[in-house]
């Protein structure tokens, strides 16, 4: 309900910066939404800019440490749907959480970091519950 | 009379079509151990789920050192849900008693295996190992 009433107030104040900021077009391409999916929260592609995504996509053998192969024509299209709807930012920088709109946006303490019981700061729903659909006012 | 027929062919069919999901799966699971089996080479007798219990549960050497074993995401009671270790994410059973649709699509199943045994062990699994790991987790 609580999710109804605010995408509802989001549909009627779109133009309203604030809110707007912290509504991020949920992921709605099925092959990203299970092959990212599985892992991590399936990131939004607005949340880096497509040269990011482009570098990410073309290295997952070793990704961030982990090993995220997928068949080149899967990760080709993948790579299409986030290049295609991709954000602002930093091409250079590859992680969402080393953005500077991101780190302006988390600079909180050690401890209260550890107090979100996060798993790591890539794990957005420990504190935006609503955040793979999106909704990321919840901070 | 009339009005119990139709609730009762619902059901009816509910059943049916749950019990071919079923079946379905068993299917394609089992053509996918039958793979394995056919490619484990002369003198294989059987698969163990003994041995895949022991693969699953590790401790391993070879691998990451952050993932020792399978349970390191998975969990100690396969039945229930693991945990990504660096990530949190929720991940579903591996156990197919609560969760049948485990290893019944041949990509993903080819997938998590070429990830996730050089994750843990270091190396490529066996097909012997691939085949103990499913004998276990089927029969939990």
């Amino acid at each position: 309900m609580r999710r109804l009433l605010l995408a509802t107030a989001l549909l009627f104040a779109g133009g309203t910066a604030a809110l707007a900021e912290d509504y991020i077009p949920p992921v709605n391409d099925p092959t990203t939404a299970k092959e990212c999916g599985e892992c991590h929260m399936a990131f939004q592609p607005a949340l880096l800019p497509a040269g990011s995504w482009h570098r990410i996509m073309g290295n997952l053998s070793d990704h961030f440490g982990e090993n995220a192969s997928l068949p080149p024509a899967t990760a080709t299209a993948i790579e299409s749907y986030l290049t295609a709807n991709a954000g602002r930012g930093d091409p250079n920088v590859l992680r969402i959480t080393e953005q500077r709109w991101w780190r302006h946006e988390h600079d909180f303490s050690d401890r209260a970091w550890k107090r979100s019981g996060a798993a790591s700061k890539i794990d957005c729903v420990a504190c935006h519950r609503d955040a793979a659909a999106g909704l990321y006012e919840d901070d | 009379m009339k009005k119990f027929v139709l609730p009762t062919a619902v059901a009816v069919l509910l059943a049916v079509s749950a019990g071919a999901l079923a079946a379905g799966n068993d299917a394609a699971r089992k053509a996918i151990v039958d793979g394995y089996a056919a490619a484990a080479g002369p003198g294989f007798a059987g698969f163990s789920a003994d041995r895949g219990r022991a693969l699953y549960m590790g401790p391993h050497t070879g691998g990451k050192p952050e993932t020792p074993a399978c349970a390191t995401c998975h969990g100690p009671d396969p039945r229930l849900a693991g945990k990504h270790y660096r990530t949190g994410r929720e991940i579903l059973p591996m156990a197919v008693s609560t969760n049948p649709d485990r290893f019944t699509v041949t990509a993903d199943v080819e997938k998590h295996f070429a990830r996730d045994c050089m994750s843990v062990l270091g190396r490529e699994c066996t097909p012997i190992e691939r085949g103990d790991f499913i004998a276990y987790l089927s029969g939990l």
